[in-house]
């Protein structure tokens, strides 16, 4: 068991791991945030999605013991007293049916919006296309995704 | 995934005392193509060293003409990185296209060299950049590393600490991107420096990255795009598999080779 102290949205968490844990099964398992969806757990599809460090990755491939000192935020982190820009535009523009794969894509829209921003590139509907090809959607055909992550982009 | 132990050491020596205690110890990286191997119990090591904690690792610095990247350094920082950019441009343009954003967060240049996948990126511009790759033991040529499917030289326990890129005339890559996987089903790095044109393909070799002589012959003679369409490759141990056939790929590797030297720099 390795001891690990990190801070999951905004909270400090201390446990002790296995060495092999995911940080999806802790989050999902030992944290109770089922918002964080396991799809595929081969690294493919994105529904795993979360922020370490501000950087998105994919939760099902990040050992929870390799997190000293990270601070993680899930989808459950997202909304402050409002829903998040991202998710408010989600809902806005249909970019979900079954919802199955839309904490991924709000986070990985969230991660691409504020890199871009820093970077001081434009995030076109190219770039957005471009930039969501590690999330998976098996219901919307994407359009309203991409609406909703460039309608997001001019909020936030 | 099997039980394993977790170690973080601050110190190349340490890691290496952890490695050799260990009964099948293996050093972890981005884990973006371990821990999938360790899910399907292709991999089974006791303990896993993470190699992110030391500082020697990581980093980007250029000295004369030597741009030297630390082995942690994930894609995205190489991606992003001014010094990279300014010095081998293509380097960064590999980067910015391995996998996705979440990969390329966690992913790093010493363990895409390590695990040497036939497909991957990183093999083909180390081998045609004539990049050296440095150890905790040694240098080793990048001609000398690559060893076929899935191998390198690298001995049990060594470690990669950096990678030493010498400066280029100019340098372009391209690559066809299998779209399901992303990794390359073509990948071609071409690098100029004078009367001498290296050029490495990755993703169609029966025996992972090679060079390619033919195309290397034409462009020494004839930098352009007309040389590499009409460089004589053959399709004699390209992979063939339910992507695209031998031929195929041969063909491929002719119009990303002119790709890559259209858009080098
Ligand atoms: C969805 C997806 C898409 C991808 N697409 C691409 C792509 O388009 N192109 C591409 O090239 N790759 C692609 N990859 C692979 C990716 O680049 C990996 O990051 C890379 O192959 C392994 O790097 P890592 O840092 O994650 O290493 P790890 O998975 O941690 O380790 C891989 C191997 O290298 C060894 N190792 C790691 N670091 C060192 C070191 N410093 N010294 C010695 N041995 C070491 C480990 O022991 C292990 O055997 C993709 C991966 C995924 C999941
Ligand atoms: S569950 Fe992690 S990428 Fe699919
Ligand atoms: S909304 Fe169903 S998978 Fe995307």
């Amino acid at each position: 068991m390795t001891k690990v102290s990190l801070t999951v949205n905004g909270k400090p968490v201390a446990r002790d791991v296995a060495g092999g844990t995911l940080l999806s099964e802790f989050l999902r398992e030992d944290l109770r945030l089922t918002g964080t969806h396991i799809g595929c757990d081969t690294s493919q599809c994105g529904a795993c999605v979360v922020h370490v460090n501000g950087k998105a990755v994919k939760a099902c491939t990040t050992l929870a013991a390799s997190l000293e000192g990270a601070d993680v935020t899930t989808i459950e982190g997202l909304a402050n007293g409002g829903l998040h820009p991202m998710q408010e535009a989600f809902k806005e523009h249909h970019g979900l049916q079954c919802g199955f794969c839309t904490p991924g894509m709000i986070m990985s829209g969230v991660d691409m919006v504020t890199r871009y921003k820093a970077e001081g590139r434009e995030l076109t509907q190219e770039a957005i296309r471009h930039e969501l090809e590690g999330n998976i959607c098996r219901c919307t055909g994407y359009h309203n995704i991409v609406k909703a992550v460039e309608d997001a982009a001019s909020k936030m | 995934m099997y039980p394993v132990s977790y170690h973080k050491p601050a110190s190349v020596d340490d890691a290496v005392k952890a490695l050799s205690s260990g009964e099948e110890a293996m050093v972890l990286a981005g884990g973006q193509t371990l821990i999938a191997t360790m899910k399907q119990h292709l991999a089974a090591p006791s303990d896993l060293v993470d190699i992110r904690g030391i500082a020697e690792l990581s980093g980007i610095k250029i000295s004369g003409d030597t741009l030297s990247i630390g082995a942690a350094m994930t894609h995205a920082e190489v991606a992003a990185s001014k010094d990279v950019q300014k010095h081998i441009p293509a380097l960064a343009c590999l980067a910015a296209g391995i996998g996705d954003p979440a990969v390329r967060h966690m992913g790093t240049l010493g363990g895409s060299v390590a695990n040497n996948d036939p497909a991957a990126d990183y093999p083909a511009a180390l081998l045609a950049l004539g990049a050296t790759v440095v150890t905790n033991k040694r240098e080793i040529a990048a001609d000398d590393f690559f060893t076929g499917l899935f191998s390198t030289d690298l001995e049990d326990g060594e470690i990669i600490t950096r990678v030493d890129f010498d400066k280029t005339e100019a340098a372009g890559y391209a690559k066809f991107a299998q779209p399901a996987s992303l990794y390359a089903l073509v990948g071609v790095f071409v690098a100029k420096r004078g009367g001498d044109v290296r050029v490495a393909i990755t993703g169609a070799g029966d025996d992972g990255v090679f060079r390619s002589e033919a195309l290397e012959a034409a462009l020494a003679k004839d930098f352009s795009e007309a040389a590499a369409k009409g460089a004589g490759v053959s399709a004699d141990n390209l992979m063939s598999d339910i992507h695209g056939d031998a031929d195929y790929r041969a063909h491929l590797i002719r119009v990303m080779a002119a790709r890559a030297v259209a858009g080098a720099a």
